[in-house]
């Protein structure tokens, strides 16, 4: 009962986005009928983690009222770092294993630091979240190409053969990275909802002043969570390295926006105090399945998957406002 | 100035209602003003004065009844109420002078007392002009000051006149003035009332609030009685005297509005100190003493520092190095409401809408909100944190039908309350309350008022800040009043009196000492 939630509306707000999710499935499945096949389903699933992943860390960020435009150059920035790090120890650590773990740790660090830089700005430095990662963007993304002195970084093929196994690999029929996301997103779910940080996120996205004057940390929270979502760009990084085993100017491009929609269709609102851990999840999801069915049908060309997403994520909206305008009239 | 026929009726309203949301502020007014005429408008604070002159000089929109307004030829005519704001008030004449000055600090007297309405040659502004008239202004204000400086520097007291000059530069023929004499000395009170003669003979109908008994009997002509939003008496000033009017505006015993307050204890433990209290830029001297059980008063104008010190007190603004804060003969400093909350001090704010509730989220997150660390290890518990909620639901007498609404639903009495839950969550044993009873009804306040005298019977130490001088001297055992920044004095006994409270807060008088006052001398 204690949940927060937007009474009167939740009802069609939370089943809205699992909604369109079944609706889309429907549809994929009259469309072509190897979109049900077990591999295609899990490579839907495998592809909605990365952007999943860095949409909960956004959630956090978006629900006490902030937003990240970095986390695109971010993931390639860390990406880079986790290549240069593994290629440069190569000859020093005997075991890949060891080598792995290393990078793995060392990404969580970069992460975590890029997002406290973020916080650091716009909390102390009182500078609008926007500008902030705008800048931070253009670094990170500025750093990679010039890491990869304008092309790509590949990582050693010895060590890509034992990494890739961490994309490729299954536990249960279904590959790692599912698991990851769906750790996440519990992690994510039970932090937003059950814990004293969470419901002070719901507070500073809803009135910074209020959470001000009920004796909350509101810098510190604020803070916090941009270092989450740098943690879960990190944790996405982790397990995209071995998909590819590169990283260039182009990795991530567009992330951020592909993140920020997903949260907007799972529900949580833009402007703050109030957000969705599992909306985001289906959000992603949804984007994902667009793109698959796109390419599983002639009707519409798949060059016109951004068009699709773009507008989903504008009716989401659409919906969303109407329902929050009567919640405000009633 | 129209060449009006003295008494003939100039303005009237039949039937007026407002309400904000459910809550009726004003209900069937039937009210007639004339020329020429100077008609008192008398009444509690909250019993809808500010309202009702509000509605009449458009600043609020009318809920319900009719205006009607006379035209150039004396005749009265409809105001179609749904579009009637102030703009329109005052090209048709119609001028209210608020409670606070609305000036721009920036522009000095000239570019305010012409400000939106400025005297043209040709494509620029005559600026000798308007000069020359602002000094004739000024000059029959007796108020002998340079008009090139911007007003921000002025006394209050001055920006006051200004204010006046610019109405009459409008050429007004219904003047309205809220409480202007409340930050005036006697002498620049009288200058006023000579204008006030002046325009009057004019035919220029004049409605004044104000609380001082003395000056209505000066100047009414009419005195108009409000209590609880409604028009209860319309008399000839001639005929009553200050004790008649005293006895129509509260129309009731004291008593029943404010507890009992048991006396303070003088032996009681001093709780908070404050010594030397310096706020650079906001505060220039505060110094006070707190005992557990004591209920003292904050009085003072709008903008005399009371907020800006309390919020000093629980870390939101930094006192300078010579400041000492004690808690409990501890000296403290805070970095943060937690590191306040966590020291025993909570601070209710005034504004609570803005800060204190959370409109859109529902009642359990905002109670629960200030204290969250206690209801959590790891996790909410939200078990625990309901039972909190429904005690205080009984505790604050919250009485509501659906409890599933959001904190924006509710009326002010029960977001009052709901805030007052939510900062006592925390067992707080130093409150301090900002303007306790702002813009709610009277049986709510008298419940508030209940409240805060049975914390202070269990040994809470208390701090009200209030503009509500009723309240300030009904409920404290001790009233310190504030004046630019300053904690001018500290008043109890017989001289916790409205007009001696008036005097220090409006900066006449003053009892500064080095050490601070004692708390039981």
């Amino acid at each position: 009962m204690l949940e927060i939630k937007m009474p009167r509306s939740i009802d069609l707000k939370t089943a809205g986005p699992f909604v369109a999710l079944i609706a889309l499935f429907i549809l994929g499945a009259f469309i072509n009928d190897a979109f049900l096949s077990s591999g295609n389903l899990s490579n839907i699933l495998a592809r909605s983690s990365f952007i999943g992943i860095v949409a909960i860390g956004a959630t956090f960020v978006i629900t006490a009222g902030g937003i990240d435009l970095s986390v695109g150059s971010m993931a390639a920035f860390i990406s880079g770092c986790m290549i240069l790090i593994m290629n440069s120890l190569m000859d020093h650590i005997e075991s890949i294993a060891v080598l792995i773990l290393i990078a793995i740790f060392a990404s969580a660090l970069v992460g975590a630091a890029a997002g406290f830089i973020n916080g650091l700005l716009t909390t102390k430095a009182k500078i609008e979240a926007f500008i902030v990662t705008l800048g931070t963007m253009g670094i990170y993304r500025s750093l990679i190409t010039y890491m990869a002195d304008g092309g790509t970084l590949s990582l050693n093929f010895t060590v890509s053969d034992v990494y890739s196994e961490v994309y490729y690999g299954t536990l249960l029929g279904l590959p790692y990275p599912v698991w990851v996301f769906l750790s996440v997103a519990i992690i994510g779910y039970v932090l937003l909802n059950k814990t004293v940080f969470g419901r002070h996120c719901f507070a500073i996205g809803s009135n910074e002043k209020v959470a001000l004057y009920s004796a909350i940390h509101v810098d510190r929270v604020k803070t916090m969570t941009y270092v989450l979502q740098g943690v879960c760009v990190s944790i996405a990084t982790i397990i995209y390295v071995p998909r590819l085993g590169s990283a260039s100017g182009q990795t991530g491009v567009l992330w951020e926006l592909e993140a920020i929609a997903a949260v907007i269709i799972g529900g949580t609102m833009l402007k703050g105090g109030y957000g969705r851990i599992w909306g985001t999840v289906v959000g992603a999801l949804i984007l994902t399945l667009i793109g698959n069915i796109l390419n599983l049908t002639d009707m519409i060309s798949n060059y016109l998957n951004g068009a699709v997403q773009g507008i989903i994520v504008i009716a989401a909206v659409y919906l969303q406002r109407g329902a929050w305008r009567k919640q405000v009239a009633s | 100035m129209p060449d009006t026929p003295k008494h003939k009726t100039l303005f009237s309203a039949k039937s007026l209602v407002k309400s904000f949301g459910e809550v009726q502020v004003l209900s069937n007014i039937d009210l007639q003003i004339n020329c020429g005429q100077v008609l008192a408008l008398l009444g509690e604070n909250g019993a809808g004065k500010s309202t009702l002159v509000k509605l009449i000089g458009g600043y609020e929109t009318v809920s319900g009844g009719t205006l009607q307004l006379a035209n150039q030829a004396g005749k009265l005519e409809p105001l179609d109420t749904s579009t009637w704001n102030h703009a329109k008030a005052e090209a048709q004449g119609v001028i209210l002078i608020h409670q606070e000055l609305n000036l721009a600090e920036q522009l000095n007297a000239v570019e305010n007392v012409f400000l939106g309405n400025e005297i043209k040659r040709g494509l620029f502004l005559d600026k000798r002009k308007m000069l020359e008239l602002t000094q004739e202004y000024l000059s029959i204000l007796n108020c002998d000051i340079d008009p090139l400086v911007p007003v921000g520097r002025l006394p209050i007291s001055v920006r006051q006149m200004i204010e006046i000059a610019k109405a009459y530069a409008k050429n007004s023929t219904l003047l309205i003035l809220d409480e202007p004499t409340a930050v005036l000395t006697a002498k620049e009170s009288e200058a006023l009332f000579q204008l006030i003669d002046r325009l009057t003979e004019q035919g220029v109908a004049i409605v004044y609030i104000s609380h001082k008994l003395d000056e209505i009997e000066r100047i009414a002509d009419r005195v108009v009685v409000l209590r609880d939003g409604e028009l209860v008496g319309d008399y000839d000033a001639k005929t009553l005297t200050k004790d008649d009017m005293a006895r129509l505006m509260v129309g009731r015993e004291l008593t029943n509005l404010f507890p009992t307050v048991a006396p303070a204890d003088c032996a009681s433990e001093v709780v908070l100190e404050l010594k030397n209290g310096v706020v650079p830029g906001l505060i220039s001297n505060a110094s006070f003493q707190l005992r557990s059980g004591e209920i003292l008063g904050f009085a003072g104008l709008v903008g005399s520092g009371r907020t800006a010190l309390m919020e000093a007190i629980i870390g939101l603004h930094r006192f300078s190095k010579s400041s000492t804060l004690l808690v409990r003969g501890k000296p403290v400093s805070f970095n943060s409401l937690a590191a306040a909350r966590d020291a025993g001090i909570a601070y209710l704010t005034k504004d609570r809408k803005g800060s204190g509730l959370l409109l859109n989220m529902n009642l359990p997150i905002n109670f629960s909100l200030f204290s969250l660390h206690k209801f959590s290890n790891g996790l909410i518990n939200t078990k625990q944190e309901e039972v909190a909620f429904s005690d205080a639901i009984d505790t604050f007498e919250i009485r509501l039908k659906d409890l599933s609404i959001n904190a924006g639903n509710l009326s002010g009495g029960n977001q009052q309350k709901l805030l007052l839950a939510k900062v006592m969550a925390a067992e707080p044993s130093i409150i301090i309350i900002d303007e306790p009873t702002r813009g709610i009804d009277i049986g709510t306040k008298s419940q508030i008022y209940h409240f805060i005298a049975r914390l202070a019977e269990k040994g809470h130490a208390i701090i009200m800040v209030s503009s509500d001088m009723m309240e300030v001297i009904g409920l404290s055992h001790r009233v310190a009043v504030m004046c630019r920044g300053q904690l001018v004095g500290i008043l109890e006994g017989e001289q916790k009196e409205e007009h001696e409270i008036m005097r220090y807060a409006a900066g006449l008088e003053s009892q500064l000492t080095e050490e601070g006052e004692q708390a039981c001398a």
